[in-house]
């Protein structure tokens, strides 16, 4: 992906690239597919059904807050999991991005 | 019981120590010796946090209670925009630093043109937007200490008088903490460091609160859960329109309001910091807000119906006889209100004294460029202290208007969605080349316009919008009513507000960029915003090294001159404590070595010099067009130097001439006394020596006496000659000799001429003429040209030596005037003599004299009156004088006099 700061100075633009650049641009799509599942993750709320003002006696009437809060945290962690993987991969494949600063080897 | 003083020891307690931390902190920063830790990725996430206020330590057990799980999307926002910062904040910070941006209104500006109007608008409407979110600040602090109160038994509590001091207090604290010191790049390692404490205290603060509700008061999680189920707020009951609008609304608050701009892009040390903070900060966020619904919903159920759900925080721990956790749960309110308010404040006051003050005081002093006086540092000191003392008021006035009685999370919202109204402007900026400077502003006047008309003002009541146009719509006209713009009913207000504001701030924004063309710095920047990555180093980090020390040497040795810059570093080094062989690159040494180096070649190069090696920020076009602008001035000076130069060494030139002049004629004039004096004492010996000899000797002979008598005659004549000669001379020279202009042909001139020079001559000299050629009419003074062909012709008989002796006359024309020679065909003049014999007295053979030796230089002063010259021709047989006469054009009598 061209202009997203990644990449190497003279790096190739034939199809065929080597196996780094290629893991490398894959990642990138990674980075930005990542908020947009959040956001689609996030949104699955939207779908459950509001609870009937006069519920029937043996229903559950809606979704339970329990329930809720268990889907959201859970996509919630599952996201910051994924944003650290992401971390690491930038490290590993995008390396030259991350090199030679006072922060390396500390994480 | 804690009474209130122990309570405000507590806090005042507090704030020494965070003043303590950030102390420490400025100072090691400083002194170029900051902790690795204090430049960690954890500090910077810690700052991050700073986007949890109040709001969130308060306010979000409160909407808990009284909307759900809505309360999550304020921090869902965050979290997606944190978890896509590889496309998103990065470029921001990366904008950000390489354009050395100091708070979003100067990025906005610096993006679209460096429009100061933009910057001004941006503040403007930070500033109204920040408001509502300072007034809750004090609301909940205020709050905090009325639950307090109503424990203490002493009771002397006043709302009014807590909410003035609480306002007072906070604003002295920002201008402490804020306003301590100048720093280039607007960056307060002191503040970011205190911040990311007080991220700490509140964090263990409510997760102390949150322990103590699911484990103490509860039976762990499992039972928890189900009480939460069986509370009020036990479903799912969340508005979708408000779920999707407030997520995105807190997305993108959390970009654009000014303290998370600041924390987050101007305080960045590091880039790759974000890589750490992209999981830590949502880690943050998720802890923060596990608790929330477990508070509120055992809140909820102890507590009595009415008590005031956004303290719960404080009142669960306090019913419950926690004297020690409500003074932990209220040491996280004072941190969060605090931190925000410091921030906030700070990067407010900035973005006031840029934009607003600075540009208003520079013009009011005359704008003198390159030349602005070093007292500017107090200015800007002072003018942020002001500011944040003004927008501290602005939130109390209004507290004091909205009446305080809001739900926390109301407020915010509101605050929320005025900020936001940057969002277009930002994305477009960064994403878009197209987006103009006018677009920008179309859509932010338009977006904050609908805000303030659909959010601010109902908010506020109170009679700042009558109660008829909130029912009936503005003019009457039922298709402007605040709440439901063009007649769409049905919707929740903020949703109402969020979407119309934004969706037509985007549109106009969009609409207007396509239409308008950008300014060249405005495409520039555009290209430089949009391709950051190609157009900037990196992910350098701002710590100084010294390997950017050697680059500074090698530059300031260039501009310095070696053993300048030497010195100086040498000084610098003994000041840092002289470790190492070159100098920490400390802010205090590299804005010391700024001045040095602006003093050679002007500030604004120095700084563009000095921030490219150490900021790793690229030059930008308002850096190049400053450096022109101080080079054009020099330039412009340097040459009104050189042309004072000029005109003196002219002048100076001039006055060497004259001066050689003046000394010659001095000398002339002396020559020509003596000369004068000269001429006529010979004469006058003669004549006194015949007189005396006449009157002494009595019986002379007749004949004796009549020869005696003919040679003082004969002297007296000479004299008289030669004081008419003289009189003539002085006459011509002087210029007020008066010509009697009249027309006539060369030849009568020539016959009057020759007839006069020959008349009683014993042996006159042979004349040969071409008549014809003489027929020229002339418009001269004949007279005056009668006298110098005279002159020439009885030079000739007198002197020609040849015999028979022979004068020529040819008379040529040439290219707008006639030449007549005077040739004869004698030895001519000895070459030696031919450059004096123009000169007054001078005689090439004095002995043949009968002249006084003034007869060529009348005539050559008289040919000059008439525009005409003489000159002597050599390389002819014999003697040869050449005149040359102009015809054909009239000489003005009046300007020779």
């Amino acid at each position: 992906m061209r202009g997203d700061g990644a990449g190497q100075q003279d790096e190739s633009n034939s199809p065929f690239v080597e196996r780094r650049t290629y893991r490398r641009r894959r990642l990138m799509d990674i980075a930005r597919l990542l908020p947009i599942l959040g956001a689609l993750l996030f949104a699955v709320p939207l779908m459950w059904p509001n609870p009937d003002p006069y519920p029937a006696p043996d229903s559950q009437g809606g979704m339970a807050t329990s329930a809720a809060i268990a889907y959201i945290f859970v996509v919630w962690g599952g996201l910051i999991a994924a944003s650290l993987a992401f971390g690491a991969a930038v490290r590993l494949w995008a390396g030259h991005w991350t090199e030679g600063g006072p922060q390396d080897g500390q994480n | 019981m804690a009474s209130l003083n122990v309570l405000a020891l507590v806090c005042l307690g507090y704030v020494a120590l965070l003043f303590f931390v950030a102390f420490v902190a400025d100072r090691r920063a400083a002194r170029g010796q900051s902790a690795a830790w204090m430049r960690s990725p954890l500090i910077y996430t810690l700052s991050l946090s700073i986007y949890c206020t109040a709001w969130t330590f308060y306010g979000a057990v409160g909407y808990a209670a009284r909307s759900g799980l809505e309360f999550l999307t304020i921090y869902l926002g965050p979290t997606l925009v944190m978890i896509g910062w590889w496309w998103g904040l990065r470029k921001l910070v990366r904008v950000g630093r390489s354009q050395r941006v100091t708070s979003i209104a100067d990025l906005l500006s610096a993006r679209y043109g460096k429009s100061n109007a933009l910057a001004i608008g941006v503040t403007v409407l930070a500033v109204i937007g920040i408001t509502p979110y300072i007034s809750l600040q004090l609301q909940s602090i205020t709050l905090s200490f009325a639950i307090f109160a109503e424990a203490d038994p002493l009771r002397t509590y006043h709302e009014t008088t807590t909410v003035f001091w609480v306002t007072a207090g906070l604003a002295i604290f920002a201008i402490l903490f804020g306003t301590r010191n100048l720093n280039a790049n607007e960056r307060h390692h002191g503040v970011v460091t205190a911040v990311a404490l007080e991220a700490v205290v509140k964090l263990l603060a409510l997760l102390a609160v949150g322990i103590f509700v699911v484990w103490g008061l509860s039976d762990g999680i499992s039972e928890t859960l189900s009480r939460i189920d069986a509370s009020r707020i036990g479903t799912w009951q969340v508005d979708g329109g408000r779920w999707a609008t407030i997520t995105f609304l807190s997305a993108a608050a959390f970009v654009c309001l000014p303290r998370m701009f600041q924390v987050m892009v101007v305080e960045n040390e590091d880039e790759r910091h974000l890589r750490v903070a992209a999981w830590a900060f949502p880690l943050y966020l998720l802890l923060i807000s596990m608790f929330v619904v477990p508070i509120a919903a055992i809140g909820l159920e102890l507590l009595p119906a009415g008590s005031n759900p956004d303290l719960f925080v404080l009142t669960v721990p306090l019913s419950q006889g926690q004297q020690g956790l409500a003074m932990l749960s209220f040491l996280g309110g004072f941190s969060s209100a605090t931190s925000m308010v410091i921030v906030a404040a700070m990067a407010l006051s900035t973005m006031v004294s840029n934009h607003m003050v600075m540009p208003i005081w520079l013009h009011l002093q005359g704008g003198e460029g390159a030349s602005v006086s070093g007292d500017v540092r107090n200015v800007v000191l002072f003018a942020r202290r002001i500011s944040i003392a003004v927008i501290l008021g602005l939130g109390y006035f209004y507290y004091k208007l909205s009446g305080g009685g809001a739900a926390l999370a109301a407020v915010g919202l509101i605050s929320f969605a005025g900020i936001s109204q940057m969002l277009p402007p930002l994305v477009g900026g960064l994403f878009w080349r197209g987006a103009t400077r006018t677009g920008a502003l179309s859509g932010l006047t338009v977006g904050f316009t609908i805000w303030v008309y659909t959010m601010l003002l109902p908010a506020l009541g109170g009679g700042l919008l009558p109660d008829h146009v909130l029912a009936e719509g503005l003019f009457g006209l039922s298709w402007l009513r605040p709440q439901a713009l063009f007649g769409i009913e049905g919707l929740d207000s903020t949703v109402h507000a969020v979407l119309w504001s934004m969706s037509l701030n985007a549109v106009v924004f969009c609409l207007v960029s396509l239409v308008t063309f950008p300014s060249p710095i405005e495409r520039l920047q555009g290209a430089q915003f949009v391709n950051v990555f190609e157009h900037s180093s990196g992910p350098r980090g701002w710590t100084g090294s010294v390997a950017q020390s050697e680059d500074l040497m090698v530059m300031s040795q260039r501009i310095l001159g070696a053993t300048e810059a030497q010195a100086f570093f040498q000084r610098e080094l003994a000041r840092q404590g002289g470790r190492g062989t070159l100098p920490e690159p400390t802010p205090a040494f590299l804005e010391r070595l700024e001045r040095e180096l602006a003093a050679s070649i002007g500030a604004a190069a120095a700084h563009a010099m000095i921030g490219q090696i150490v900021g790793g920020s690229s030059v930008s076009v308002q850096d190049l067009l400053a450096v022109a602008d101080e080079t054009a001035q020099m330039l412009e000076y340097s040459n009104q130097l050189e042309e004072q130069s000029a005109e003196l060494s002219r002048t100076a030139r001039q006055l060497r001439v004259s001066n050689e002049k003046l000394t010659q004629i001095s000398q002339q004039k002396d020559a020509f006394l003596s000369q004068v004096s000269h001429e006529l004492r010979t004469p006058m010996t003669s004549i006194r020596a015949f007189s005396e000899i006449l009157r002494d000797d009595g019986d002379m002979p007749l004949e004796e006496k009549t020869r005696y008598a003919t040679i003082i005659h004969d002297e007296a004549l000479r004299l008289t000659r030669l004081l008419n000669d003289l009189l003539d001379l002085s006459v011509l020279e002087s210029g007020q000799v008066s010509l009697n202009m009249s027309a006539g042909t060369l030849n009568e001139v020539m016959d009057h001429a020759v007839s006069t020079a020959l008349a009683g001559s014993d042996h006159p000299i042979q004349v040969r003429r071409d008549p014809k050629s003489e027929d020229i009419r002339i418009s001269s003074d004949l007279d005056r040209l009668a006298q110098v062909f005279i002159n020439l012709i009885a030079n000739a008989q007198k002197y020609c030596d040849a015999a028979p002796a022979e004068l020529t006359i040819r008379v040529t024309r040439a290219l707008g005037e006639v030449w007549i020679d005077f040739t004869d065909n004698g030895s001519g003049v000895p070459p030696d003599h031919q450059q004096l014999i123009f000169e007054k007295f001078s005689r090439v053979s004095p002995e043949r004299a009968g002249g006084a030796g003034l007869g060529l230089a009348i005539c050559r002063e008289i040919m000059q009156r008439l525009e005409g010259d003489i000159a002597y021709l050599p390389g002819q047989k014999g003697g040869s004088f050449r005149i040359s006469l102009p015809i054909g054009r009239k000489i003005p009598a009046k300007t020779v006099l």
